[in-house]
């Protein structure tokens, strides 16, 4: 099954991503965030940073689960390629993160992601599909 | 996406309304300012559509606005103008974006492109290696413990008194690099992370550091105020924003805002147009915390100016005094303020948001430097890296129509990625080198999204906002140098 598909919107970018389960599709989104940031192949899986939320409703858990994993981007620039969810329910998900510290010398970067949005936000729990646009 | 397809009316040849009649909900019409060929354009994505969902926000005066760049965003379109009442309207973060004052900036030069084009290639290195730029770059400034509090207070004022650049450069930014109001304490701790490495650096996307030159001169007597003496003339353009600290700010707060909205009794129409009223303590914590991020864009630009002026005194081998580099401006293209505009014949405060569009006060507006008293203040409209950049001249009609706003810049008119598909990097590089365009960038990938086909003609942009007379054309730029982040 495909993790993720990435959306065309004129001035940003945005994706779907799949799961067999919602936290599965939020690991997916994830995944797919880091692979428009970067070729996450030559990216290993050195780190790891535990990461949990807390949200009132599920788009909301999605904005601020993504945005995290930018924050962490931006102050440690460490780029993420694996997601393990330890727990994921109503407005709570837990994650172990791993991935490298950005190595110029090893990491090619692509495209920055400034922000996921709550513009066409969406959580799908029968489908177990989610949908995000960023801004770029 | 589908062809947006509701209902327009042609006010004149560059003014669109889209009827509050639209879609229940809508407080106030919405204006679109295009000539039909760009319309053509506009209502190729729904941008249209997000004018009419800013039109449901509470306060709302005037018309919701779209200027000529318009494109499809995220709640409001980009190139989106709204006034708020003080009394009962509303603040938005998605208004204002998660870019707070992303902005852009001009030098002028003493020089003509004859006296550079030889030393071209070793002035836009020196400019590449000068600035930190590109995506996970880190900036040279280390700041003590508590520092960046002083940042977030003083804008550019901090960079001046730390030594990048002069007094006069305070004079010749829009709030003087310095909004008051701020309250360091609003601005998360994450926030404040992610700015501490990145102060001094230039990002990616669409940032960028360019050397032009005068390519045409509209009006003499405007561009002699700023500065602007001939054709050929060298000008130094910085375009950048708030880096990861703006879009903390802006995340925190749309969060706090959606919150918020249920006890305030508001629905819109699109979460990310999330909002509380301006009076309300989130809205001025917002307003507060906004203000923090602007003042870090003013201090991030004016750190950037004193590398490029060194940058371009050491290749030139000459002083700054003898280059010139005075700062002819700087803009702020994503921010809300509060100003005063005359609503009915009397003089009322609102709260203005501009989402990629510039402000454009007239001659004699007491918030425009000294120097630009007649002129009216300098608007700055960057192109695209292979088109030429305009500067325009703030007027009476835009103060009576626009709340004083005018366009930003040439606006998107096709996604990265379907960029990425046609053009390879590699590309768009050698199509500007052989147009006589040197380019330097971080990323080629990054290249191709930032193609010049990706963008609306700025021309057609300007000529509209000329047409429609919220702005003034005073001259052109065409690039020689570009520096991409």
């Amino acid at each position: 099954m495909k993790r993720y598909e990435l959306i065309e919107h004129t001035a940003d970018l945005g994706l779907k991503a799949y799961g067999k389960n919602l936290s599965e599709a939020f690991a997916n989104a994830a995944f797919g965030m880091f692979s428009v940031i970067a070729e996450l192949d030559a990216v290993k899986e050195v780190e790891s940073r535990r990461v949990e939320i807390e949200e009132d409703d599920a788009e909301s858990l999605l904005f601020e689960w993504l945005n995290s994993l930018l924050y962490y981007f931006d102050v440690e620039t460490l780029i993420f390629k694996r997601f393990d969810i330890l727990e994921f329910g109503e407005g709570k998900l837990r994650a172990d993160c791993r991935g490298e510290k950005y190595d110029p010398a090893r990491h090619r970067l692509k495209t920055g992601v400034k922000s996921a949005t709550y513009h066409m936000l969406e959580v799908d729990k029968e489908k177990n599909r989610v949908q995000v646009i960023f801004d770029v | 996406m589908p062809k947006w397809s509701g209902k327009l009316e042609k006010v004149d040849d560059y003014r669109w309304r889209i009827p509050k009649s639209y879609k229940p909900g809508m407080r106030v019409d919405g204006l679109i300012y295009a000539d039909e060929k760009m319309l053509q354009q506009i209502i190729d994505d729904q941008a249209p559509e997000q004018v009419a969902n800013v039109a449901f926000l509470p306060g709302i005066v005037g018309c919701s606005m779209a200027m000529p760049d318009i494109h499809w965003g995220y709640g409001f379109a980009i190139g989106g103008v709204a006034a708020m009442r003080l009394s009962d309207g509303v603040i938005s973060p998605g208004g204002v974006g998660f870019d707070i004052n992303c902005g852009v900036r001009i030098m002028r030069t003493n020089l003509v492109k004859e006296e550079i084009a030889p030393k071209i290639k070793t002035l836009i290195d020196a400019m590449y290696y000068a600035v930190p730029s590109g995506l996970g770059s880190k900036g040279p400034i280390k700041l003590r413990s508590g520092e960046i509090d002083e940042v977030l207070v003083k804008g550019s004022r901090w960079a001046v008194e730390k030594g990048y650049g002069r007094k006069e450069d305070l004079e010749t930014t829009e709030e003087n690099g310095e909004m008051k109001g701020t309250d360091p304490a609003k601005v998360s701790g994450r926030a404040k992370e992610r700015g501490v490495p990145q102060l001094g650096t230039l990002g990616s996307g669409n940032h960028f550091l360019e050397v032009g030159v005068i390519d045409e001169i509209y009006d003499e007597k405007i561009a002699g105020a700023m500065g602007i003496e001939r054709v050929g003339q060298v000008m130094l353009y910085v375009h950048c924003g708030s880096r990861g600290l703006g879009h903390q700010v802006a995340d925190d707060y749309i969060k706090v805002m959606m919150q918020s909205m249920p006890k305030y009794g508001i629905e819109v129409p699109d979460r990310q147009l999330a909002c509380v009223p301006v009076k309300s303590p989130e809205g001025q914590n917002y307003l507060a915390a906004m203000r923090c991020a602007a003042n870090y864009a003013w201090a991030n630009r004016q750190c950037i100016t004193q590398w490029v002026r060194e940058a371009f005194c050491r290749v030139m081998g000459m002083s700054e005094g003898d280059a010139g580099l005075e700062l002819i401006y700087d803009v702020t293209h994503n921010i809300a303020k509060i100003e005063d505009h005359k609503i009915n014949g009397k003089t009322e405060k609102l709260c203005v948001h501009r989402k990629g569009a510039t402000r454009a006060f007239p001659a004699g507006h007491p918030d425009i430097p000294k120097q630009y008293a007649e002129a009216g203040q300098p608007i700055l409209i960057p192109g695209d890296m292979g088109r030429m950049s305009y500067i325009l001249a703030g007027t009476e009609k835009a103060m009576q129509e626009t709340f004083g706003s005018t366009c930003h810049g040439a606006g998107r008119m096709k996604s990265r990625s379907a960029m990425k598909r046609h053009l390879s990097g590699r590309d768009v590089l050698a199509e500007l080198e052989a147009k006589g365009i040197q380019i330097r960038a971080g990323s080629l990938p990054g290249l191709a999204e930032e193609a010049p086909e990706a963008y609306k003609d700025v021309g057609d942009v300007v000529r509209v906002a000329h047409g429609a007379g919220i702005s003034k054309k005073v001259a052109r730029t065409r690039p020689i140098a570009v520096v991409k982040g």
